[in-house]
């Protein structure tokens, strides 16, 4: 029986984080977050979800608390955007070097000064090197599927996971989500397994200071130094693309939808070129591809859903065939290009495809992007691509830089 | 002869001596205690144990006359200075490289 209601982005992350019967919650409000933490709140308060949520004063403890309960064995959950993330990036580091299997939902937002409230992904992206793993969503019913897939993917790698959502587009957007059942979520969803027991009987100090190289305990044990554990953690994220795709084959198993893992695809097939984007404008860009093939060029559109760890093979794989790439991007790396951009351009190094590849800066702090105007861009780079200009330097679009 | 090899995956110490490495090798001055100018406290023996008290380390044994653990005293110099009866001097280490 399917259950189907209306609902925002922020529900159906409240709703994918209740299903996963978490047990602690700590969460600091910020817009476009505050619904997504407030809805929690409720399903707390009246007893619905049994857990206990921790009240803080700021996005530094709520996440502080959050690695404490997951450390003791307790699966956790918060929430944030914007500046709300930047004053936690210290502790986003601790929970990836902790290596527990903590899940936020970042509602992305642009970042301060000067303030908006609205949306882009500067936020997350700027968070890239923290040891997360960053899934992003492109439709309300993802986002409830993801937060669900993320608790297995961060309990089976131990590592944290970013699910990011566009604020406002998304968080405050209804849309139908087909809402799973709780027996079916507990089946997919194994109990959480800490991969230290902390106990009085067998006392530990957590995170000591260690030492340039290795070096044997008090009882004879060679212990890492801190170059090893933090190889550990990236062999970590280096198997996680296989229990991502495995992830979500028992997921669409499961529940009958299938995201994509890593990446998705839309009119691919015969593509000359393509489109390249996450979460919103991704799906945005599909409408664009329509409008495009239209007027007779060959478009599809690939939505990079997993950023860290990036998906390099399988991105180099589906833009094998590729004549043009057009990156649509909501965050800049300033004094260079969009990181979306610079992380496919790696990827094809000494790839099949030479492909040109342009890119665009669109809907910084929430500036609309239709799909017409995406359309608009890459037939203009489509133009100049067949008279052989690679090298368009970083565009930005709806943007008066004159 | 094989190490045995810590497979934790995140860092973590248990509470034991010597947890941290001989820190002693970290010090290049050493406590010299003149148990002659010990304040007599304990039964007119020579034992007021402020530098006990103070040592951060935990390396002052509490026997009378106090004793220091030269394997993890990292020469901090804090008994020395503690100290009411100017009893302890620090004096340069001599390592076998210098």
């Amino acid at each position: 029986m399917s259950n189907v209601q209306i609902m925002t982005g922020n529900s159906a992350a409240a709703i994918g984080a209740k299903l996963s019967a978490v047990q602690v919650v700590a969460a600091y409000p910020i817009t476009p977050q505050s619904q997504l933490a407030e809805i929690l709140s409720q399903y707390i308060e009246g007893g619905e979800l049994k857990a206990e949520y921790v009240r803080v004063e700021g996005e530094h403890s709520a996440l502080t608390v959050c690695i404490s309960a997951s450390t003791v064995g307790a699966r956790v959950f918060t929430a944030t955007s914007a500046n709300g993330l930047l004053y936690m990036h210290e502790q986003l580091h601790w929970a990836a070097g902790s290596r527990l299997p903590i899940v936020m939902c970042c509602v992305n937002r642009g970042v301060g000064a000067p303030w908006t409230i609205f949306n882009d992904q500067q936020d997350s992206l700027a968070q890239r090197d923290t040891g997360w793993i960053q899934i992003y969503c492109r439709n309300n019913q993802e986002i409830l599927d993801t937060v669900i897939q993320a608790y297995r993917i961060a309990e089976a790698v131990y590592a944290p996971v970013m699910v990011n959502y566009d604020g406002f587009v998304l968080s405050h957007t209804m849309m139908p989500v087909a809402v799973p059942d709780s027996e079916t979520v507990r089946d997919f969803l194994p109990p959480y397994r800490p991969h230290t027991i902390l106990s009085p009987d067998d006392p530990r100090n957590l995170n000591p200071v260690l030492f340039p190289w290795r070096r044997e305990n008090s009882a004879g044990v060679l212990c890492d130094g801190y170059m090893e554990m933090r190889y550990k953690l990236q062999a970590a994220l280096e198997k996680a693309p296989a229990v991502i795709q495995e992830t979500n084959r028992l997921f669409t198993a499961a529940f009958g939808r299938d995201h994509g893992g890593l990446h998705w695809e839309y009119r691919t097939e015969d593509a000359e070129l393509l489109l390249v984007g996450m979460g919103s404008l991704a799906s945005e860009a599909t409408a664009a591809a329509d409008l495009l093939r239209e007027e007779g060029i060959r478009a599809g559109v690939i939505g990079v859903r997993v950023f860290r760890p990036f998906p390099a093979r399988e991105l180099r794989a589906a833009c094998a065939r590729a004549k043009g790439i057009v990156i649509f991007e909501k965050g800049i790396s300033y004094g260079y290009e969009g990181a979306l951009c610079s992380e496919l351009k790696a990827a094809l190094y000494r790839a099949e495809s030479q492909a040109p590849i342009h890119n665009y800066i669109a809907g910084l702090g929430g500036r609309d992007v239709k799909a017409r105007e995406l359309a608009d861009a890459a037939r203009t780079s489509w133009q100049a691509m067949e008279k052989g200009n690679y090298d368009q330097p970083t565009s930005w679009l709806n943007c008066y830089t004159g | 002869m094989s190490v045995k090899r810590d497979d934790n995956i995140s860092a973590m110490c248990t509470v034991a001596i010597g947890e941290g490495g001989k820190t002693g090798d970290w010090r290049s001055v050493r406590p010299v205690i003149d148990h002659g100018r010990c304040i007599p406290s304990v039964k007119k023996k020579a034992a007021c144990f402020l530098c006990w008290l103070y040592c951060p380390e935990g390396v002052v044994k509490a026997t009378i006359p106090v004793e220091i653990d030269f394997d993890y005293c990292k020469g901090c110099g804090i008994c020395a200075e503690e100290c009411p009866a100017k009893a302890i001097t620090m004096a340069r280490e001599v390592k076998e490289h210098e």
